[in-house]
């Protein structure tokens, strides 16, 4: 770390840490209604439970993304950050407002919340991860407008690295993306068609961006490698992903009400979607293979290996699984789509998130690396949680495939509820899976409270042993 | 090779490339936004169906159910129940909620009036006539 206002980023990644452990207790209530139905029942229902989990996960991935925001640009920028007192407010301000969304969500009937938060005078509540009420939406939009502030004109004063740009570049984009929220029209056609230029438009887009810019930051760091390479690596991979990502919207298109002719360009354009993901391993795994110092961060560098892999699998692999129109004809709306969504999120943004914080926290907190100790708690807790998530998304894809042909595909398909009830067994697989996540993610936080640093006798004993 | 091809083509291409699938998103946008009424039947859009739509949304009902595949898989889908079940037993099964059955998946009771439920039903008719490119495969969803 090498400018002072660069430690406005550690409420952030603290605070994305605990939202991260919030969402998963949330997932395995949900994951429990599915095996018991009246599961804190009717105190939480289902759609409840199912928002917390989503918006946490937006909530907490966002906090990272700023968080790494603060950090990187002042280091890129080679400048100290224009404000850290207002990046400390905003924090503040954004920490408080989703605590308070999330107690409305828990203490309040949604219809109440939606009555007593103004939904009337612009209706943007129900629908999938934009269930929070206006004032939240409003809220969400005036934090983006600070931060985007601050690192903008970080970035006018000070250097112009290409991943600075296309880091605030793509968090402007993020910012933009965000107004649709504000447009649900009563035609629920155009309201879901718009609702992807959210969706899509931040995890098949601008997000790519991030986490690219992310990525790049990381490697150059802790590899030593000429930023050029990197750069151009970087901007080649996002240009792909927009080629493919722009049109590859399509794919959301098909049986929503929308032309038929998104049929054959979602299919041929989102099937395009997974080669950026390709390129980012063959990018990441040629950056490490070169490089040119060992960085005592080792956890970091797991994270920042895995990460392209994971993405790749759930992004990229899952999703194109069930990309083309003819698949999703009978994929759609089923578990698939959830096994897919878990992964990628979890691969893609979780892990890049925590590949930054696993960078950027030691820093923060005075050291170059953590003790050999510590590195070996947050690397058993990655491949804790990475193993977990394999099975619970191979258990989603199970349930997903007894819905295609139960419900879907057979000459005399079942009624939905019977499906689930014959889908029990992956439903229960999946619990599981979610219970050894959070062993994972409690041993990864556990990591933070092993203490000491990396001393040149952690390097000496290494070097023993090897 | 890397002298050849420089970190500023590779931008281009990405300025160039997303600029120009941008546009081509933006047009076609523009094209199905004159076809999307038609195929919804915007027309058939009544006052009870903007009601009933707005109760459906207040309530987050797709925080369970699908609608045209999208929303939660905790529940069936609703953008073809009306053609599945029919007025009679959706609003019959609405305010009999819940069941209590244990075990079973629950949904609440919201306590809506006997006029919020027609126009609950509105909104579901509605929904059911959509034009969706013959999706679900089958009445179950």
């Amino acid at each position: 770390m090498n400018y002072q206002s660069q430690q406005v980023a550690k409420p952030y990644f603290i605070a994305a840490l605990l939202l991260f452990a919030g969402q998963i207790v949330f997932g395995l209530i949900a994951g429990m209604q599915y095996l018991d139905g009246s599961f804190l029942f009717p105190a939480l229902p289902f759609n409840i439970v199912h928002m917390s989990h989503t918006n946490l996960l937006i909530v907490w991935l966002l906090m990272a993304f700023m968080g790494a925001a603060y950090f990187i640009v002042p280091e890129e920028a080679q400048t100290e950050l224009y404000s850290p007192k207002l990046a400390l407010i905003t924090f503040w301000v954004f920490f408080v407002a989703a605590a308070a969304t999330l107690l409305g969500y828990l203490l309040l009937p949604y219809s109440k919340l939606a009555a007593m938060t103004g939904d009337a005078i612009l209706p943007t509540m129900g629908r999938g991860y934009l269930e929070q009420p206006l004032p939240t939406k409003i809220g969400i939009v005036l934090v983006a407008l600070s931060l985007l502030f601050n690192i903008t004109m970080t970035l006018i004063k000070g250097r112009k690295t290409s991943i600075n740009l296309i880091l605030v570049g793509s968090l402007w984009g993020l910012a933009l993306l965000f107004l649709p929220a504000f447009y649900f029209p009563v035609d629920t056609v155009k309201a879901s068609y718009g609702w992807w230029w959210v969706v899509h438009g931040w995890v098949e887009g601008d997000w790519e961006l991030i986490l690219g810019s992310l990525l790049g930051f990381i490697l150059i760091k802790i590899t030593g490698i000429d930023r050029e390479i990197v750069e151009k690596w970087i901007y080649i991979i996002i240009a792909m992903t927009l080629i493919s990502g722009l049109i590859g919207i399509g794919h959301h298109y098909y049986y929503t009400g929308a032309p038929a002719y998104w049929i054959w360009l979602g299919s041929v354009f989102s099937a395009l979607e997974p080669i950026p993901f390709i390129m980012l391993i063959v990018f990441a795994f040629k950056i490490l293979a070169q490089r040119r110092r060992e960085h005592p961060n080792k956890a970091a560098m797991l994270w920042a290996q895995a990460t392209p892999i994971m993405a790749f699998l759930g992004a990229g692999l899952w999703g194109f699984m069930i990309t083309l129109a003819p698949v999703q004809y009978y994929a759609h709306g089923t578990n698939f789509t959830a096994a897919h969504g878990h992964l990628a999120f979890f691969g893609a943004y979780a892990m890049i998130a925590l590949s930054i914080i696993s960078y950027a926290m030691p820093l923060l907190r005075g050291r170059t690396a953590n003790s050999l100790a510590a590195q070996h708690r947050e690397m058993l807790g990655f491949w804790i949680m990475a193993f977990s998530m394999g099975v619970m998304v191979l258990a989603l894809t199970g349930a997903g495939i007894v819905t295609v042909y139960l419900q879907r595909a057979i000459d005399n398909p079942l009624p939905f509820m019977q499906v689930q009830e014959k889908s029990r067994v992956f439903f229960e697989i999946r619990e599981a899976g979610g219970a050894v996540f959070l062993l994972g993610l409690l041993t990864y936080l556990s990591s933070f409270f092993v203490a000491g640093e990396y001393t040149y006798d952690d390097e000496a004993k290494k070097a023993l042993k090897a | 090779m890397q002298q050849v091809f420089t970190k500023a083509m590779a931008r281009n291409i990405f300025l160039g490339g997303a600029g120009f699938f941008l546009v081509i998103y933006l047009a076609l946008t523009y094209d199905t936004w004159q076809r999307i009424p038609i195929r919804d039947h915007a027309d058939r859009i009544t006052p009870a169906v903007a009601r009933g739509k707005y109760l459906f949304d207040t309530n987050d009902c797709m925080g369970c159910h699908t609608v045209n595949g999208e929303g939660a898989y905790f529940a069936p889908e609703l953008g073809n129940v009306y053609k599945r079940r029919g007025p009679d037993f959706i609003k019959a099964w609405i305010l009999s909620q819940p069941t209590g059955v244990a075990g079973r998946r629950q949904m609440p009771n919201f306590h809506f009036t006997n006029d919020q439920i027609d126009d609950l039903v509105a909104y579901m008719q509605w929904l059911s006539n959509i034009d969706t490119n013959n999706w679900p495969p089958n009445i179950q969803g």
